[in-house]
């Protein structure tokens, strides 16, 4: 494998990750107060829609975007989802917002599981199947979203599911070894890195589909071709370490 | 009905997220960006400004996201 088909392991890895345990938290929150039955049955069912629109959503990509518009959009909605994640990083490690806790995030939807009313359908406790359905889909598409992005962009589907897939099992493999959120995980560190690398890869495709606007309607090409997107992880990187030091200068009253 | 709101509110939440300044400070430094291509700036050139663009304008919506 090149140096570049790892990076693009490394990334759909660590994005994915992310969201498998932010998925695997509601889950196991429902599964822990409203019963395993219901929290599987929702989970099983996200994951057939998910698959559904996983085949949609790349064949209607792949079949009907130019190359160099594809580059544009997709570029476009990583840069944009890249740079919340490295806006709330940076939020964090300045101290003016709290960290995310998935301890906390399992303790309020297991208090919510317990307060819900029982309405049962089929045999299937309606609440925990829709909470641990809209979990597991909405981060699920995340994924799916990241995988068929860096997938269709660097022309490496399969590494970028392989990436992907590997999160998940590792993430499942932790949930059904311990039964608990993974709150041992920096969470926090994993998705300031994860910001870096898809507003870098964002960054890059975006500025490539530009050229979809030009004459010959090519991708436009960065100096130095792959090797601009290790100049803009670094250009991400030093600007947010600039920003976590200056920024609690502009609200001293709230940075800790 | 509420399939296609809940829809659109999903593509919401994903684009915007918490700060809709993002989302503004994307496309408008795609859109100078691509003022400098269509002004014949050669392709390197207008690559790298591209780049430094994006930062700058993240640079300053995270600040007059703190400041307000």
């Amino acid at each position: 494998m090149t140096g570049a088909t790892w990076g693009l392991v490394a990334s759909t890895f660590a994005a994915s990750f992310v969201e498998f345990v932010e998925a695997l938290t509601i889950v196991l929150a429902m599964g822990v107060t409203r019963g395993w039955r219901s929290a599987l049955a929702g989970t099983l069912v996200a994951l057939v829609a998910l698959t559904a629109f996983t085949a949609a959503a790349g064949y209607a990509l792949s079949t009907w975007l130019p190359e160099a518009l594809l580059q544009l959009v997709v570029g476009t909605l990583l840069l944009i989802f890249g740079l919340q994640w490295l806006r709330k990083a940076v939020l964090r490690s300045s101290g003016l917002k709290a960290m995310h806790d998935e301890d906390e995030e399992f303790a309020s939807q297991t208090e919510a599981g317990r307060k819900a009313a029982a309405k049962s359908r089929f045999g299937i406790d309606t609440f925990a199947f829709v909470v641990s359905f809209k979990g597991v889909f909405l981060e699920g598409v995340e994924v799916v979203f990241i995988v068929i992005t860096f997938g269709l962009s660097a022309a490496n589907m399969p590494a970028a599911i392989g990436g992907a897939a590997v999160a998940g099992l590792l993430v499942l493999i932790a949930g059904l070894i311990l039964h608990r959120p993974l709150a041992m995980i920096p969470e926090n560190a994993l998705k300031y890195g994860v910001g870096l690398l898809l507003a870098s890869f964002g960054a890059y495709w975006a500025v490539e589909g530009l050229g979809v606007f030009t004459e010959s309607g090519e991708s436009l090409e960065w100096p130095g071709h792959d090797w601009a997107i290790l100049a803009l992880i670094a250009g991400w990187l030093l600007i947010s370490r600039v920003l976590v030091t200056f920024l609690p200068r502009l609200k001293p009253e709230v940075a800790r | 009905m509420r399939f296609i709101k809940g829809f659109g509110q999903f593509w919401y939440d994903f684009i915007i997220g918490n700060d809709w300044k993002i989302a503004v400070a994307v496309v408008a430094a795609l859109a100078v960006t691509l003022v400098v291509v269509l002004a014949g700036v050669s392709t390197a050139a207008a690559t790298v400004a591209g780049g430094v663009l994006l930062l700058l304008f993240f640079i300053a919506s995270v600040v007059i996201d703190v400041r307000s």
